[in-house]
Parts: structure tokens; C-alpha cells; sequence
């Protein structure tokens, strides 16, 4: 068994209403000890209301080299974007 | 009032003198996590130290502001217990000290938040937060090592064998305490020893460790002045800047 502690991957939401954020990773050796590390680490200066970590060897990647397969298709269909509809000033944050 | 002032320097130092020791490992961290998690502490207390000995130096009325009670006093003048001066030692040395500080102090400003004097009340207010955290992190960290491998168990209970005599001083009243629990601006002793006792066999418990006797002999006279060889050092590194360059500035 490696001695290192395993990875794991910070999120933090920056405030109500908007999504949590990946904000990178660091070491801990269990779920508990990371909230507090990712608190020392990656709150320092005032970012967050609530934190993530997820193990890094938990989450699955798409890989690199399905690019083309997976995202190029969307590129020339512009009608799936909602760049025709006029936005009322009021709506932030979307 | 003199009372007073005696009381907010003792805070004040504490603060001051655990902060310097803890700002000696950075860098040093034997993670990079815990590098900083300490380096937050130290800054906390830091930021404490500023309001304690601020408000100290208003009372006093003599134009010592926070930065010439921080480097213009020698040790003899200095108020803080005897535990905060102890050396960094190893890690289990370093955190031990920092747990039996932490639930001492946890409990004294869960105290102060009730005072009589309304700025008391404001530092205590803000510095309680930190505190609860700090607190939170050096339980958790002396249950981990000490319920941990056969070595850092040894290392805890040795570190916390050699430092418990430190750990009684705060609870130990002289006048100038006893004065303030009179005017209702600190908590008394007795509940805050045995609130603190109760705290500390939890988490010993939990973290597999034989508490040593509370009733056992203390080490006693930092409050009063009267400190171990260890302050000399401290102060020497900290004010050597305003000693041999006086009254420089940014």
C-alpha cells in the first residue's frame, strides 16, 4: 500500500444559489481530515458557504482522445443554443 | 483598572507568544496541508493578539500601542502561562500543546462572551469562532495519533506526559483573576476547569490515551511574569528587528 495519502478534489460553492466549483486537490487520508485541509487550503480568503471533496480516484474522466466522438457533433448545430432568446437584466447568474 | 490591563496583556500574550512558535514551522509542516492549516492558526491568534494588547494599551493611557507592548517589553514583563513557551518539539509535541491551549481557551472565551465589559465581549465574540475550529482540528488531530500506529501513540502519550504539568496554570487564580470574575468580566475557575477536564477526558478517551491526574503538581509564575528559559529565545527572534533598528517602520 502506497504511504502517501490518497488525492482528493476540492469543490466549493462561493455562494447561495450558484453551483460548487472544482478549485483543485490535495492530500488527505480520509474524508473528514479533507473537508478540514480543503477548509485551511482552499478557504483562506473568505470564498466559500459549503465544501466537496470527492476521492480523485472516484471520479471517472472522459479520456482525451474522444473528443472528436463526444463534443464535435454539437459544433454545427447552433439552433441547440439559446442564444435567440433576449434575457431580462433582472435574471443573474444564469 | 489596573486589574484590567493586567488581565487583557496575559490574554494578549498568550495569543502572541503561541502565534510566534507557530509561525516558526512554516515551511516546516510535514504536510503541506497541515503547513498551512497551522500557519491559519497562528494568524488567527495573531489577529487576536492585535485586539487584547490594542485595547490593554488604551487602558493603560501611556501611548503604547499594540506594537510597542508586542516588542518593547522584556520577558519579566511579559503575562502569558507558561505552556505557550514550551518548544515545538516534535509534531506530537507541537499538537499536544496546542489541544490542552486550544480547550482552555475554547472555554475561557465561551466565557468572556458573556462579560461585563462590552469590548471584552467583541473580541470574544469574533475570536470564538476561530477558536471553535482550532479546537476542532487539534481534538481531532490528538484522536488520530494517538488511536494511530504504535509509534504515535507512544510519541502522544509521552508528549502529553511531559507537558500536562503546563496545563494548570490557567485554571489557577491569582488576585488580578480573581478581581475580574468579581466585576462579572471572566468566567470563575472551577467551571471553567472542570468544563475544560470533562473536554479533555473525551477526547484522551477516544483517542486511546491515559490522562494523567488533574489533581497532579502544576507548573506555575508565567502569568505573573516569571517565565521558563524558553521566552528569552522567543523574544530575542521576535523583537530583534525594533531592538536593533529602533522605531523603524514600513
Amino acid at each position: 500500500m502506497s504511504k502517501e495519502w490518497p488525492l482528493w478534489e476540492v469543490f466549493i460553492r462561493s455562494q447561495h444559489g450558484l453551483a460548487h466549483k472544482h478549485v483543485g486537490s490535495l492530500h488527505a487520508p480520509d474524508a473528514e481530515m479533507a473537508i478540514n485541509n480543503a477548509r485551511d487550503v482552499y478557504t483562506r480568503r473568505n470564498e466559500g458557504v459549503s465544501i466537496w471533496v470527492a476521492r480523485a480516484a472516484d471520479i471517472v474522466a472522459s479520456s482525451p482522445s474522444d473528443k472528436g466522438a463526444l463534443f464535435e457533433p454539437a459544433n454545427n448545430k447552433v439552433y441547440r443554443h439559446p442564444t435567440f432568446f433576449p434575457m431580462p437584466e433582472e435574471v443573474k447568474n444564469l | 483598572m489596573d486589574a484590567k490591563i493586567q488581565y487583557l496583556l496575559r490574554q494578549g500574550d498568550n495569543a502572541m507568544i503561541l502565534s510566534q512558535q507557530l509561525c516558526q514551522l512554516v515551511g516546516k509542516g510535514p504536510a503541506l496541508e497541515e503547513d498551512m492549516a497551522l500557519s491559519n492558526v497562528a494568524l488567527d491568534l495573531l489577529g487576536q493578539t492585535r485586539m487584547w494588547l490594542g485595547y490593554a494599551g488604551e487602558l493603560e493611557g501611556k501611548g503604547r500601542d499594540e506594537d510597542r507592548l508586542a516588542f518593547l517589553r522584556d520577558a519579566i514583563e511579559y503575562r502569558n502561562c507558561l505552556l505557550v513557551e514550551q518548544p515545538n518539539g516534535s509534531y506530537a509535541d507541537t499538537l499536544t500543546r496546542q489541544f490542552l491551549f486550544d480547550t482552555w481557551h475554547y472555554f475561557l472565551l465561551d466565557g468572556l462572551t458573556r462579560s461585563s465589559d462590552e469590548r471584552i465581549r467583541g473580541i470574544a465574540l469574533k475570536s470564538v469562532k476561530e477558536v471553535t475550529y482550532h479546537l476542532r482540528r487539534s481534538g481531532d488531530l490528538m484522536v488520530r495519533l494517538g488511536d494511530g500506529s504504535e509509534k504515535s501513540h507512544a510519541m502522544m502519550q509521552t508528549a502529553l506526559d511531559e507537558l500536562w504539568m503546563y496545563s494548570g496554570e490557567m485554571f489557577l487564580y491569582d488576585e488580578i483573576d480573581q478581581a475580574m470574575v468579581e466585576q462579572s468580566v471572566a468566567p470563575a475557575s472551577e467551571l471553567l476547569r472542570q468544563q475544560s477536564l470533562d473536554h479533555m477526558a473525551d477526547i484522551f478517551q477516544e483517542a486511546t490515551l491515559t490522562m494523567p491526574s488533574p489533581d497532579a503538581w502544576m507548573q506555575r509564575g508565567g502569568k505573573q511574569g516569571r517565565h521558563s528559559e524558553h521566552l528569552g529565545f522567543i523574544l530575542a527572534e521576535m523583537q530583534f528587528l525594533q531592538r536593533a533598528y529602533p522605531e523603524s517602520s514600513w
